[in-house]
């Protein structure tokens, strides 16, 4: 088993992961101006106020954009191949990009409707993937 | 009037060999060219003062312009390192112009390249760029992106929305693969059609290994000074008349819309300050990491319609006899791709062009030309109008 690349969450993400660890899927959101945003930072992209919080959204959402991958950037990848790699526009907006999992990758279009799910990575980690609905 | 349109000048380029050069590490290569850069200028390493280079990917350099200075055995008044990936070789002509506009020295040597394929393996190389690429290292990594996969998120979209198709895309690479072969110092010497661009292997739908730039090993030099100076000089001088950055995004998830790119901002800027129209550009040497990067150019640069891109690179369009010959050294796709340093290759092109001496590539009577890079996932651009 070659191991794959797993996030290190820092002092801004961890709620991010510590939610996904808890099934949660939880985005940045300005307090200010209520738009959500993605990835997390200290300034909203929006409107520029630091007033940023945490709030758990529906996982639903869209694909924007998706790719096949064939050949696997690392020995890690290669199990998994051929796999969906995938740009997600959530339903509050932001876009993230993901991997696609009940679906055929030769099934998958712009517009396919999909929600989240957590991946189990080891002990500290559970990756959000998007199921396909329908 | 911009304070630098017309000012500075490009004075003497160079290239290292290219390719797969086992033999030669990065400060090598990056010596190669910088010494050909300035045989072709006519001058020596003691009329150097200023130095600005860019980081390298396949080792870990503190302060690379210092690594560089010294390695070279120059002291120079002025120094930098710089980093705007993909577009770093045009923004390096630029902060060259700047610190000699602004009297920090009077010529400035602008140097980048890798041995990408060889430092370790082609395999290695792939996984480097991967996970410490463009990618986001919590939100992206993770998922297995290659760099080709999120150029081919892009293209996806452009079809989905536009209609663009393989066969356009293909286009782009049977078309600077052609320019290579007109190339003495390309990596790649075999002709392609656009059936073998299609029936190449799959990387990650919809790019095949075709459409997807190389690794190759090789450096890139420049040498810019004062138009005034210039004339003094061995070689024709290339002006530079105007230049632009334009920023969209950092990673593909935040992107607002994976169609348009930087490229707007930079084009607009850079036309503005040299005041010239697109029906002036004789050759626009355009960045080509993958097929569907000079079909979004095309279009945010306003040579044609946003949608139309694909359209565009057909019918010879981009060929050497072509309305706008496109990226006529071979560019990333087929004639050097060393990290950096690739996007000034398509600099010292524009050079060539300008003054003449492109050979059996040559675009006659070529007498202004556009240079564009692009960094990320069609995220940072900079583009340079010039003008013999
Ligand atoms: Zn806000």
């Amino acid at each position: 088993m070659f191991p794959r690349p797993l996030p290190s969450p820092n002092a801004l993400t961890a709620p991010y992961w510590e939610a996904a660890l808890n099934g949660e899927l939880e985005l940045p959101r300005c307090e200010t101006c209520a738009a959500f945003h993605f990835y997390p930072r200290t300034t909203c992209p929006h409107c520029g106020s630091q007033n940023l919080a945490w709030h758990a959204v529906s996982g639903r959402g869209e694909v924007y954009s998706f790719t096949v991958v064939h050949r696997a950037p690392s020995k890690g990848f290669e199990a998994l191949v051929p796999y969906v790699v995938a740009v997600v526009a959530l339903e509050e907006g932001p876009h993230l990009m993901t991997r696609l999992i009940g679906v055929a990758p030769e099934a998958v279009r712009i517009g396919l409707k999909v929600k989240v799910e957590f991946k189990k990575q080891d002990e500290q980690t559970r990756l959000p993937v998007f199921r396909a609905l329908a | 009037m911009n304070s630098l349109s017309e000012k500075i000048a490009i004075a003497g380029i160079g290239e290292s060999k290219v390719g797969k050069v086992p033999e030669k590490s990065a400060l090598q290569l990056q010596s190669d060219a910088a010494h050909a850069a300035l045989a072709d200028a006519g001058l020596t390493l003691a009329d150097i003062d200023g130095l600005i280079t860019t980081p390298v990917r396949v080792e870990a350099w503190n302060m690379p312009c210092g690594v560089v200075a010294s390695f070279l055995g120059i002291q120079p008044a002025y120094l930098s390192t710089l980093d705007l990936a993909g577009a770093s070789g045009c923004a390096m002509i630029h902060h060259a112009a700047m610190a000699i506009a602004s009297g920090q020295c009077h010529t400035v040597l602008c140097v980048a390249g890798q041995n990408s394929l060889t430092h370790k393996s082609r395999a290695s190389a792939v996984q480097t760029m991967a996970e410490s690429g463009a990618a986001h290292a919590q939100f992206e990594v993770p998922y297995g992106p290659l760099v080709a996969s999120n150029y081919a998120l892009i293209a996806q979209r452009h079809m989905h929305e536009y209609g663009t198709t393989p066969e356009q895309m293909a286009e782009v690479a049977v078309t600077t693969r052609k320019h290579a072969l007109l190339n003495p110092n390309a990596h790649m010497v075999k002709p392609i059609t656009v059936d073998d661009v299609l029936n190449s292997p799959m990387i990650t739908s919809p790019l095949k290994r075709l459409d997807c730039a190389l690794v190759s090993d090789g450096a890139a030099a420049a040498i810019v000074t004062s138009a005034e100076r210039a004339r003094d000089l061995r070689q024709k001088p290339v002006r530079l008349l105007g230049q632009g950055y334009g920023l969209s995004h950092s990673y593909v998830g935040e992107a607002p819309r994976l169609t348009h790119s930087g490229a707007i901002e930079s084009g607009k800027k850079a036309f503005a300050m040299a005041g010239v129209t697109h029906a002036d550009i004789d050759v626009a040497e355009l960045y080509d990491c993958f097929t569907i990067t000079v079909i979004i150019e095309l279009e945010d640069l306003g040579f044609c319609k946003k949608g139309e891109g694909g359209a565009f690179v057909q019918g010879g369009r981009i060929a050497l006899s072509g309305q706008l010959p496109v990226t006529t050294h071979g560019g990333l796709l087929s004639a050097c791709h060393p990290g950096l340093g690739g996007g000034l290759f398509h600099v010292l092109e524009a050079v060539r062009q300008l003054r003449g001496q492109a050979g059996a590539r040559q675009v006659p009577n070529a007498r202004i030309a556009l240079a564009h890079g692009n960094g990320g996932t069609i995220a940072i651009h900079c583009t340079l109008i010039l003008a013999k």
